[in-house]
């Protein structure tokens, strides 16, 4: 095995390893956390860094294995970045809404009791 | 130039596409570009109520710097997140929503903003009022509420209205 196969396997071996450190800590701060607006925020480090370092790792490792340029391992933390904002944004709509109904404490009223009165009708929420 | 937007409603998206394909591909032999190029043009065809016809990104050089800016902003907030899980014990972060009045109402632009603020650990997107004029958010550790809606508007609200609007 030559030094520089070496070395690639190290750096790819550290980022598996970082990986795996960050998504450990998103779960415990997932478990460990009291409530509902606390957790979406740990899961973050999973789909973020975690993701990013398994998607670099294997295309360092892949790319100089096979000596053929691998990209599409990045597409996968691309993606991700693109589609779990969604269920995440769609999580938190439906948590401030239960909250509001059932009165639960510490959820912010809706914004639209603080819009003035010029607000036009039609727009839509996301 | 008519024919041309007949045929090429949705620019970007056709790039996104031919770009994905070759890199799934990892060729960039005739057939497999001739492929993708074709997929590239139809796909764009198959969804036209997705509107993503007519988007001018208006300042390419500001929005790459804007992606880089937000990659090392996930980095970093990662580590902040992350440090904080583990000292949960001794020191709670002060986690609250804060309203951020909004200037920007582009709605990709809004779309972006919604992307980046999910991305980011720390920041999750919750509201945006009716009329586009207000954001509220979730953040994970705010310490000065004034000094972090300052921020916030400088570092992604105002790149993405110069890219959007």
């Amino acid at each position: 095995m030559s030094a520089g196969a070496f070395w690639i396997e190290a750096l790819a071996a550290g980022l598996l390893i970082l990986s795996g450190l960050f998504v450990l800590v998103s779960a415990i701060g997932f478990a460990r956390l009291p409530d509902f607006f606390g957790r979406m925020h740990p899961p973050a480090l999973a789909y973020t860094l975690g993701s990013w370092c398994v998607g670099l790792a294997a295309a360092l490792y892949y790319s100089f294995l096979e000596k053929r340029l691998a990209l599409h391992p990045l597409l996968i933390p691309l993606l991700l970045s693109v589609t779990v904002p969604v269920t995440t944004v769609v999580l938190a709509r439906v948590s401030l809404f239960r909250g509001r109904i059932a009165g639960g404490g510490d959820v912010p009223p809706t914004l639209a009791q603080r819009t003035a009165p010029e607000s036009k009708p039609g727009g839509e929420e996301s | 130039m008519r024919l041309l937007n007949t045929l090429l409603p949705a620019p970007w998206l056709s790039g996104m596409l031919l770009g994905t394909w070759l890199v799934l591909a990892r060729t960039v032999t005739p057939g497999q570009f001739s492929l993708g190029l074709l997929l590239a043009l139809g796909i764009p065809h198959l969804f036209p109520k997705l509107q993503l016809s007519g988007i001018r990104l208006r300042r390419p050089a500001v929005a790459l710097r804007f992606i880089a800016r937000v990659a090392g902003d996930v980095v970093v907030s990662n580590v902040a997140v992350a440090r904080d899980v583990i000292r949960w014990r001794w020191r709670k972060p002060a986690s609250r929503f804060v309203v951020i009045p909004l200037d920007l109402r582009d709605p990709l632009g809004l779309a972006a903003l919604a992307l980046v603020t999910t991305i980011v650990p720390g920041t999750v997107w919750s509201e945006l009022a009716a009329d586009r004029s207000a954001l509220l958010l979730h953040v994970w550790d705010v310490q000065e509420e004034s000094d972090f809606v300052l921020q916030f508007k400088a570092r992604y609200e105002q790149p993405l209205r110069e890219i959007f609007e």
